[in-house]
Formats: structure tokens, sequence, C-alpha cells
């Protein structure tokens, strides 16, 4: 039992690590995927969320595999930005700084995530083409605020991939983590443009 | 009158000094505060020779007589690590901290990761107890003779060697963000001198209770990966590499052992 408690902070910090990529991680690329629908136009988006609507047990699905993580991930996160020491102004080696901007980033997509709810799933309105367009047209600040929040967040789950690797053995020698940072690097690019794409599409287009 | 002013100028300008500023702290209580120093040059010195010139002549800049300014020190030649401290804000040997290679004035500070005892002088008796968590020892000790141990290959034995270079001088304990007195993070070091304790065929005898060890209170975990701790040290040891390769053995040990449980 005594050897169960001492090993509490290496198991909620482990869950952590994989809480970030397994199930929020997943759910990420699946969110950008979908929000990229937009790009072929407005029907193509609607009958996306039109499908993700009729998965059955959505609720129960959102819940255990999409909230409870989240929540469990940013929550814990704060804790772990908090108890971080911040030394770049003396070391700033690029690992050093990529240390301090995976804590930036994940603070800014906390508070993103709790405003896009908020403005979105929990607002009441229907999730269509037309409720995104018009929360995004109405007011600009929206739209720079969450091109923030998109690029935060895919920083913070592109970069937290090669933490990830590093944290579960997986990346070991210096070369292998060297690479893997150019990879994950390409992979922030990626995610972030296709984020940023589906943005536009859903300013610009019209339903 | 001119004559002589004129003299003056050409010895300030022949005699050659080392400007220091050293943060200094009477005692581990006390409040600390900088005091700025000014030693003859002489070719080829360390910093541990301008303290000890401010050892022979205890006058800060402004002239006026100080307590000497207090440091450790032992082999002087970076093998034992007891004369750490940070220089112009990096953690390092002031033995191999040569003032020829270093930016004027030289900024002198205690590793304050560790407790300050006076001066330079820091307490790093942590080190100590988190290699004796880990057991960074191998296990000989008996009361009959053992015989030879194993032989270990020499593939393995070459990086082994490059960890056993380690002298728990505490720069990368000290550069780590993820150590401060918010967390009770253990640092690469222990890490590392675990991982080179586990590859001795001798040594792996205690491989699980190292293990287990690293998953303790500020283990493994608490890293952040945000590898100051391999710029920083002396010897070069692939600190990131060990965490790493650790990493790896404990995920296999707690999935492990929880499967058969």
């Amino acid at each position: 039992m005594a050897t169960t408690n001492a090993h509490t902070e290496f198991i909620l910090r482990r869950l952590h690590t994989l809480a970030g990529v397994i199930p929020v991680g997943l759910f990420l690329l699946e969110h950008l995927f979908t929000n990229s629908m937009a790009t072929s136009g407005p029907e193509t988006f609607n009958s996306a969320v039109y499908t993700i609507q009729h998965i059955p047990f959505l609720h129960f699905i959102e819940f255990i595999f999409i909230f409870l993580p989240l929540v469990y991930h940013g929550v814990f996160g704060l804790y772990v930005a908090f108890t971080s020491g911040y030394n770049a102004g003396q070391y700033s080696w690029g690992r050093n700084v990529m240390f301090v901007l995976q804590r930036v980033s994940g603070v800014i997509t906390f508070v993103f995530i709790i405003f896009h709810l908020w403005t979105t799933r929990f607002s009441g309105k229907a999730p269509t083409f037309q409720m995104v367009h018009d929360l995004l047209v109405n007011n600009p600040a929206y739209f720079w605020f969450m091109i923030i929040g998109v690029v935060a967040a895919t920083f913070h789950f592109s970069n937290g991939l090669w933490s990830f690797c590093i944290h579960w053995g997986i990346t070991v020698g210096q070369r292998a983590q060297r690479v893997s940072a150019y990879v994950f690097f390409v992979v922030f690019i990626v995610l972030a443009a296709v984020g940023v794409d589906a943005l536009i599409a859903f300013t610009t287009q019209t339903a | 009158m001119s004559g002589s002013a004129t003299a003056e100028r050409q010895t300030a300008a022949t005699t050659k000094t080392v400007h220091l500023i050293i943060e200094r702290q009477d005692g581990p209580d006390s409040p600390s505060y900088t005091e700025e120093f000014e030693v003859p040059y002489q070719p080829g010195m360390n910093v541990i020779a301008c303290l000890m010139e401010i050892q022979r002549n205890p006058v800060n800049k402004a002239g006026k007589r100080v307590a000497p300014v207090t440091w450790e020190m032992n082999c002087l030649e970076e093998i034992c690590g007891a004369c750490s401290m940070v220089i112009n804000g990096k953690p390092r040997q002031a033995c191999t901290a040569l003032v020829d290679k270093l930016e004027q004035p030289i900024r002198l500070k205690p590793m304050r990761t560790f407790p300050v005892v006076r001066d330079l002088v820091v307490d790093r008796s942590r080190m100590f107890e988190a290699l004796k968590k880990v057991k960074a020892w191998i296990p000989i000790d008996g009361t009959y003779d053992l015989g030879p141990g194993p032989r270990m290959n020499e593939r393995d034995r070459q990086w082994a060697y490059e960890l056993s270079r380690c002298f728990t001088c505490g720069c990368c304990v000290e550069a780590c963000p993820n150590v401060n007195e918010r967390t009770s993070f253990m640092g690469a070091f222990a890490i590392s001198q675990a991982r080179l304790f586990n590859a001795h065929p001798t040594g792996a005898m205690h491989r699980a209770d190292r293990l287990e060890a690293l998953m303790e209170e500020g283990g493994i975990h608490e890293c952040g990966n945000a590898q100051n701790c391999v710029q920083v040290c002396p010897k070069g040891i692939p600190l990131t590499t060990s965490i790493a390769a650790m990493n790896r053995q404990v995920t296999y040990h707690a999935i492990g052992a929880w499967l058969k449980k």
C-alpha cells in the first residue's frame, strides 16, 4: 500500500502525458479534420456535423473520451505549469525556450477552450456553418482570438508529442530526439495551416 | 605635477587588472549583497587564482577592507566538482574558468538551487541523498568471497564509462527549471547514475529497487525535458539520453509490475 502511495505522483504525471495524446490529441485531429470540411462549402460541413451528431451514445462518448480527459489534462497541466521554474532568460537554449512555450501555449489553450466551448458547444445554438460564420464575422476580435487559439493548441499538441516520446522512452538517443523535433515541427506547421485555412473558409464563405 | 600624473597613467595601463562582481552572503540566513573587487592580472589565471588574490588582500574595489570571500575547492582539475559556482550566468567549475576566456566584469554567484552556507559555498548534500535513494552503487559486500563478477561487454562499457565521469558537481541541478522550491525533483545526475549501475552486470541486481526509487516523489516523472542539464554538464555526459533510457526502463517496469500483481 505504501508503495502505491509513493507512486501516485508518477502515475498522475504519466496519465497526464497519455491523456494529452490518446483521447485529447486524437480529438484535436478529428476536430481539425471536420472543420476543414468547411473549405468545401457549407453543405459539406453541415453534413459532417450531421454524421457526428448521429453517432450512437454520443453524449457518453463525448463525456468519457473528450470531456473527462480534457479536464484532467487541462487542470493537472495548470499544476505542472505552476510548479515548473522558468529560467529561459538565463539559459536561452532552444529546448529550454520550447519548455517555456509548451507551458505558455498550454495555459493559452486552456483559456481558449473554455471560451470556445462557452460560445459554441454550450451556447444553446445549433452547431451549423452559419453559427460559426456569424460568430467570426460579427466580431473581428473573435476571429483573431480563434487564430491564436488554433496556433497555440496545435503547437502544444505537436511539441507535446515530442515530449511524450521522451517521457515514454520511445525516442532515447540524441539523434532520435533531434529528428523527432523536426518532424513534430512540420506536424505543427501543417496542423496550424489546416486550422487557419478552415477559419478563413468559415469567415469568407456564406451559407 | 603633470609628469607624475603621466607616469601614473602609464602604470595603470601596463598593470592589467581583473574586475570581479561577487554575490556574497555572510551566513545561511543572512541577506545577500554584491561586492566588487579588482585584482592584478596574471597570464593564464583562473577564477580560483582571482579568489586567492582576494584572500591575500581582502580589499574591495572601493578600497575598503572586507572579510575575504569564501569558496570551496579541492582537485583544481575539474574532477571533484567542489568549486562549482555560477560564473557569468552559467554554472561551471571555477578551476577551469580561465580569465582570458571570460567576459569582464566576471560575475560570480553561488549555486542557489542549494542552500548557501557562506559566499560561494553551498551545501550539496541533497545530491548525496538522491544517490542513496537510487542506490548508486554496486552491491559486493558480504561475509564471504563472492568470486569474480560477470564481465561486461565492450560496447556497453564504452557508454557506461561516459556516465561514470559524473562527479556530482551540481551544474545540472542548478540549471534545471524543474528543480525549485515548489518541486522535489532529484535532478538529471541521479537518473543517469541509476542507468549506469543498472547497466552493470552486478549492479543490475538492484535494478528493480532503482526503478522503484525513480518512480517515487521527486523522481523521473518530474523532468520536463528542458534539457539544460546536458548543455551545462562539464563532462559532456549524455544526460538527456540517460533520462529517456530510464523513462523506457521505468515504463516497462511500471506496466510489467502492475500486470503481474
